[in-house]
């Protein structure tokens, strides 16, 4: 029982940053912008957030640090994309080569610090609740913020007018322009939020999973990230779950290891990847469901011709 | 994607390299290629070391190039060959699985001289250099035997390679023989370097009882999860210390900075050769950090003495006698383990639980 309870707090942590790096995507794609540069984002978020907290000693200048690195790196991504019309794949995929790097520059003076992790919140009474208490409610602050965005987001792109008007422009931006939406104002809005949510989501390996700095830390959980986005079919509940599966997967097949059961250890490395491409097949087998789901306009460049 | 993102990032690497490496011809040019991001605090950030220690050497009569990040598998291959193109005289590949790229680019380029790591095959212009890290692997193991009070002993390993599975024996042996009831649990996390990953393999080997953690990854994540949850842990490649002030127990340290000195000299000099170099403790290519004050003084003794004893050649970490996993014996009373039998070792030793991947 004990061990399960770890387990399962283990999960959660594993699986927050890809909430947060998969639900500001699914924001932005449903905008019908496709940004491949979460890595790039996560990673400068990371350094910031480590950077600031380790400078500053709060956690919450470090985590606005973050989200303000991210933002600014998606506003260089939609200035490029939005306003000079550049090619949206390969200037996400140079945003996270960039962000790579420039990491890795900053990084050199932290590289070598540590820093104390954010410490969990004890909530009386209901933390204390056996078992439901230690797993879902005695954890670092982020974790609820990532739960609670994911709440919001649905509710914003479901029942508001502003949501609304974001899904419009990302069915169809030529219709969304002409009945007046500023289309590129959303989309740069959009972006803002994917960007700051992807840089807290690097923040949190930075200073609450590992808290320290090594170059290229997020280690591929960008493109995990993008993934999650698909898998969801752009629904914010779903990319929840899809972020719980794999880092559910990942966690647990460490500790199947541990406990000596009988598997090579390839086979379980695989494990979180093929079950999110078998996922990927049942949701996707029905083809006009699957089509539907997809933005219409999700990558596609707009520009105003009158 | 990732594959994508990594061959970019290559092209890009290689653009500015072959830009840095434009200078003067009388130079001897020098270029390694690392697996992992040289800030990584452990194995890549130690053959760095060993690079900037060529260039302190040296000075002006050496040019350094160095590729980070790369992926074993095809891109190495073409980082190799590219490296050897832009007039490198000699070039350092740091990583098992650059060993096969290496070999098929030394085969084009047969006056560039090549050098790998921890690899088993040769040719006229490859040599093939390692550190016999298990001597190393004796020491903490000692240490671990003696330090551990659940008898639980974690060890976070990355590929089933000859290197690991010979630290794991190693490590196992000298526990087990100060510690009859000592359990090793082993969780391989298929990469070299992930800090995520690796701190998640951390907890869960706490989470499972393990009350010492071993590591064969790079980063320094598992002793920054040893720390915070009060528990032991042994660096990996270089002193970790730092991330672990109180957990840290001793580390294993790679020193390369000799080898690659010795290397580029000969070089210089015409004199280099294709060898076969395998150095441990003795010679320094493996270095023991200090010990933590944490640790007995009669442990300390003891595995001060076991790394002196190593280094002066009067203790092999493989002494039989020695079985295999499945009973059959390997070496008998007394007989140490030949080099052949390191090198290519894919078994486990009697006493470790679960199977060893394949």
């Amino acid at each position: 029982m004990d061990l399960l309870v770890l387990i399962l707090q283990g999960v959660i942590v594993a699986a927050t940053p890809l909430v947060f790096a998969s639900i500001g995507e699914l924001v932005v794609e449903r905008s019908g912008v496709l940004n491949l540069g979460v890595e790039g984002m996560m990673i400068l978020g990371a350094i910031a957030g480590f950077a600031v907290t380790l400078g500053t000693e709060s956690y919450f200048l470090g985590i606005i640090a973050a989200a303000l690195a991210g933002a600014v790196a998606a506003m260089l991504f939609a200035f490029l994309t939005q306003v000079l019309l550049s090619n949206q794949v390969a200037t996400g995929l140079a945003l996270t080569i960039f962000g790579l790097g420039l990491s890795a520059l900053i990084g050199q003076a932290y590289s070598g610090e540590s820093a104390t992790p954010l410490s969990k919140i004890h909530i009386p009474l209901i933390s204390d609740i056996p078992f439901i208490g230690p797993v879902l409610f005695e954890h670092d602050p982020l974790v609820y913020l990532s739960v609670i965005l994911v709440g919001g987001v649905y509710w914003f792109l479901n029942k508001t007018r502003a949501g609304l008007i974001l899904r419009a422009v990302g069915e169809n931006h030529d219709a969304a322009h002409a009945i007046g939406y500023g289309v590129i104002k959303v989309r740069f809005a959009a972006l803002l939020f994917g960007g700051a949510t992807a840089g807290i989501g690097g923040a949190y390996l930075s200073i609450v999973q590992t808290p320290l700095w090594v170059e290229d830390m997020t280690a591929g959980r960008g493109w995990i990230a993008l993934a999650i986005v698909v898998f969801s079919a752009w629904r914010p509940g779903r990319a929840l779950m899809g972020a719980y599966l794999f880092g559910g997967v990942t966690v647990i097949q460490l500790h199947v290891q541990g406990l000596g059961v009988d598997i090579d250890a390839q086979y379980l490395s695989m494990l979180p990847y093929l079950v999110t491409v078998l996922v990927m097949v049942v949701i996707s087998h029905d083809k006009t469901r699957a089509n539907l789901n997809a933005p219409a306009c999700l990558g596609r460049p707009f520009f105003a011709s009158s | 994607m990732k594959m994508n993102l990594r061959k970019l990032s290559v092209a890009l690497a290689l653009g500015l390299a072959m830009v840095a490496s434009g200078g003067a011809q009388a130079q001897t040019k020098v270029g390694f290629v690392y697996v992992g991001p040289v800030g990584d605090h452990g194995w890549s950030y130690e053959h760095n070391q060993g690079r900037l220690a060529v260039e302190k050497e040296f000075g002006d009569k050496v040019k350094t190039t160095y590729v980070e990040n790369v992926s074993e598998g095809p891109d190495a291959a073409r980082v190799i060959q590219q490296l050897a193109r832009a007039g490198n005289d000699i070039i350092f590949t740091t990583s098992f699985g650059f060993m096969n790229p290496t070999l098929q680019v030394a085969k084009r380029f047969p006056k560039v001289k090549f050098e790998h790591a921890t690899g088993f095959k040769r040719a006229a212009n490859v040599s093939t250099y390692s550190a016999r890290f298990y001597e190393g692997r004796h020491v903490i193991g000692l240490i671990a035997g003696k330090m551990t009070k659940t008898n639980t002993v974690g060890y976070i390993a990355s590929f089933p390679i000859p290197e690991v599975v010979r630290g794991i024996n190693a490590a196992y042996l000298a526990a087990k023989s100060v510690n009859p009831a000592v359990k090793f649990k082993v969780v391989w996390v298929s990469t070299w370097f992930d800090p995520g990953k690796e701190a998640d393999a951390a907890k869960a080997l706490i989470d499972q009882g393990a009350d010492v953690l071993m590591q064969h990854t790079d980063s320094p994540a598992a002793m920054q999860i040893a720390e915070k949850q009060g528990i032991f842990a042994f660096g990996q490649a270089s002193d970790m210390k730092k991330f672990g002030p109180n957990a840290q127990l001793t580390s294993i340290i790679d020193d390369w900075a000799p080898y690659y000195i010795a290397r580029v000299k000969a070089v210089m000099d015409g004199t280099w050769k294709s060898t076969d170099t395998w150095d441990g403790i003795g010679p320094g290519m493996v270095g023991i950090a200090e010990f933590s004050d944490k640790i007995p003084a009669d442990v300390k003794a003891m595995a001060a003495k076991a790394r002196d004893d190593i280094a002066a050649g009067k203790l092999h970490p493989f002494t039989g006698p020695i079985n295999k996993q499945d009973g059959s014996p390997w070496l008998t009373a007394g007989q140490t383990a030949p080099d052949g039998d390191l090198a290519g070792m894919n078994f486990y030793v009697e006493g470790i639980e679960g199977s060893l991947p394949k």
